[in-house]
């Protein structure tokens, strides 16, 4: 879902300060971003320049203390709590860079979790999780829990619980930040295959350059918590 | 989220630390048990003093007199009546009493000093008329032997006390019989009205009565432990039972008779007082009030008996507040409990967050497995209670038997009792949840995913 002119994401003169008894902590501070509807972009820049701050704003995990986020049409900020849980279940799909699967669970009871918590009727789950795992291609390891998966394995997991509520919304925090250089390339393959097939709007952090520029459609360069650069592709 | 899905997430993550919630959920169990073992001791304290009562026929009765008040016995000022014109307590005076709505039975009330003859030997005692109707009262629930095989049966219940008077061997003298001897009245001037056929009734009352000694050979049927009653000043004094009928039949002089032959108001036959049973304690005031309003004297303990459903009011509230002492303890464990979990947990908030878990979720969760450890603990609590009574009837009558005590049921877990508490371990589970599950649903899911 966009609002008219094609925009999925837009961030507004966007801050997030944090005080730290007398100091200011200015984790993202005045940024302005358009993200269009079907756009993969990359938010790049090094630890600490606030980019998955930004992240985790447009994911509706936090709110700015100064601007607005616009997402959908609704400014995020003038949701209450309940709103914002619900645009995060049904709008948005997450992927961090620690899986963050339950370890407790299998893969099918991890993947069914979104399912649970936005009320999906119980018949139709079955064919909601396998479908999302087929796309990942880890259908045959329903009954396998976290702990007996390879990182890739996971990630591709925790993929594939992004996926399963049919988000519009794909934000990813370094995918590939815990995975080796040919794992974090396979993942990066199923973004990209995810994002030309279901054409969806994937927003990933990363600190990695070369990724970003073989998979990105734009990146967005962060220092500070300032927006250095918007678009370019060197 | 939804119910099931709710509850399934719940019992999961309380799988998880089995260990923990177990030990948390017994506490839960132990106060609850604490709760149900007082409660039931005070219900079951309650029960047997209501029944031992109510055998004792105090409560379910009222004494009508012809007077406005009996000699003696002090009533308190709001319930006295004005009052009214004497109205002689004779037989159309029991019939309409009879009548009364809710009016079991009335009987006269006769007692009489004897000489018992067995082996050889006198003894004396006071015999006492009972009604046919005590047979299934209670009274006699202990009773060696049998009750009297007919309302005219020559047959005699001995009070034990009595019986070892007669005999060491008490057991032996079921089946023997025995003399009494009494004072007969005899009219010298006899009435021809119905009263001339009850005993009860004073023969005689024109013009007067002589006294002559008879003689009559009982059957002895039964001994009873207890000494039971029917009313006040009635056969629970005597130590000697022989059925009312019997009783009437031999015109045996009483105690009051001199007094009451020249008392009598309107020269026919009249009663002393007569025994007006009810069918429920409930029933005793209005039919106390319609008594009056006939003009007749009453007594009754109704006074005593609103005293006594206070004093176990005030101690039944006393024993839950005792036993709910424990439960609150255990309420800190499940808070001390969920506090942790949300510790370990922290991780796993935010990644519900992320997922898109409201506060509402979060929290429910937390209200959830609050809840399951209340109703879990509530139902073995519940059983550990019961089983503390069990134990604890078993001992008091062992100690009651040694010291040659009938046995008695002191505990009694009503299943008003069972529903209130595992409730009340639910209730009070929840609202020791309500902390921890408010700070979880709290967490900030940014700071919770970043918790290592």
């Amino acid at each position: 879902m966009t609002t008219g002119d094609g925009v999925a994401v837009r961030a507004q003169q966007v801050s997030r300060h944090y005080e730290m008894g007398t100091a200011v902590i200015r984790a993202v501070d005045d940024v302005t971003l358009q993200i269009r509807a079907g756009e993969f972009v990359a938010l790049l820049g090094s630890s600490g320049s606030g980019k998955s701050t930004l992240l985790n704003l447009m994911a509706g995990l936090d709110r700015p203390t100064g601007g607005a986020i616009f997402a959908n049409g609704r400014n995020l900020s003038e949701l209450n709590s309940l709103e914002l849980a619900r645009y995060r279940s049904r709008t948005v799909g997450m992927v961090f860079q620690s899986f963050n699967l339950l370890p407790r669970m299998t893969l099918e009871e991890n993947v069914e979790l979104p399912l649970r918590l936005a009320e999906v009727d119980r018949a139709e789950r079955g064919g909601r999780v396998q479908e999302a795992l087929e796309r990942v291609r880890l259908e045959k390891r329903l009954t396998h829990r976290p702990s007996e998966l390879s990182g890739g394995e996971q990630q591709r997991a925790a993929l594939a619980r992004a996926l399963v509520n049919r988000p519009t919304l794909l934000f990813a925090d370094e995918p590939t930040g815990n995975l080796d250089s040919a794992t974090g390339e396979s993942i990066m393959l199923l973004l990209k295959e995810i994002q030309q097939k279901l054409g969806m709007t994937i927003v990933m952090v990363t600190h990695e350059r070369p990724l970003a520029e073989r998979f990105a459609d734009r990146i967005a360069a962060l220092a500070d918590g300032k927006l250095l650069t918007d678009g370019v592709k060197s | 989220m939804k119910a099931g899905d709710l509850g399934e997430l719940a019992l999961r993550n309380l799988r998880e630390a089995v260990l923990r919630n177990s030990l948390t959920t017994l506490g839960v169990a132990v106060g609850v048990a604490s709760l149900v073992a007082m409660v039931s001791l005070g219900v079951g304290l309650q029960e047997l003093a209501t029944k031992r009562l109510s055998n004792s026929g105090l409560f379910d009765t009222v004494l009508v007199t012809a007077r406005r008040n009996v000699p003696g016995m002090r009533r308190p000022a709001a319930n006295s009546s004005p009052p009214k014109a004497e109205r002689a307590l004779d037989d159309g005076a029991r019939k309409e009493l009879e009548h009364l709505p809710n009016v079991v039975e009335v009987y006269p009330q006769i007692r009489f000093p004897t000489e018992v003859r067995y082996n050889g030997s006198p003894y004396s005692t006071i015999v006492a008329g009972v009604p046919d109707s005590a047979r299934g009262n209670g009274s006699y629930d202990g009773l060696q032997g049998s009750f009297f095989s007919g309302p005219k049966a020559d047959e005699a219940i001995l009070q034990i006390e009595f019986a070892k008077d007669l005999s060491e061997q008490t057991a032996t003298l079921i089946g023997k019989d025995l003399v009494v001897r009494y004072a007969e009245r005899q009219a010298l001037a006899p009435q021809t009205g119905t009263g001339g056929t009850n005993g009860g009734a004073n023969d005689g009352a024109d013009g007067g009565f002589s006294i002559v000694p008879r003689e009559k050979k009982l059957r002895i049927v039964g001994i009873v432990e207890t000494e039971p009653a029917a009313g006040f000043g009635g056969f629970g004094s005597g130590r000697l039972l022989i059925p009312l009928e019997v009783a009437s039949a031999l015109r045996a002089a009483q105690v009051n008779d001199l007094r009451d032959a020249v008392r009598a108001p309107t020269g026919k036959p009249a009663y002393a007082s007569l025994t007006v049973r009810a069918k429920s304690p409930s029933q005793i005031e209005t039919i106390e009030n319609a008594i009056k309003t006939m003009g007749f004297g009453t007594f009754s303990l109704l006074d005593a008996s609103r005293s006594l459903r206070l004093f176990f009011t005030i101690f039944d509230a006393l024993l839950f507040i005792f036993g709910s002492l424990a439960l609150a303890v255990a309420t800190l464990g499940i808070i001390n409990t969920l506090v942790m979990a949300i510790l370990e947990r922290r991780r796993e908030i935010g990644i519900l967050k992320a997922l898109g878990a409201a506060d509402r979720d979060v929290k429910q969760l937390f209200f959830v497995e609050a809840g399951v450890m209340g109703l879990f603990g509530g139902i073995l609590g519940v059983g550990f209670g019961w089983f503390i009574g069990r134990a604890l009837t078993w001992g008091t009558n062992i100690y009651l038997h040694r010291q040659n005590l009938p046995s008695a049921h002191v505990f009694s877990v009503p299943w008003w009792l069972v529903l209130l508490s595992i409730l009340f371990s639910v209730g009070v589970s929840l609202a020791a949840g309500l902390y921890p599950a408010t700070r979880a649903a709290r967490l900030n899911p940014v700071e919770a995913l970043r918790y290592e």
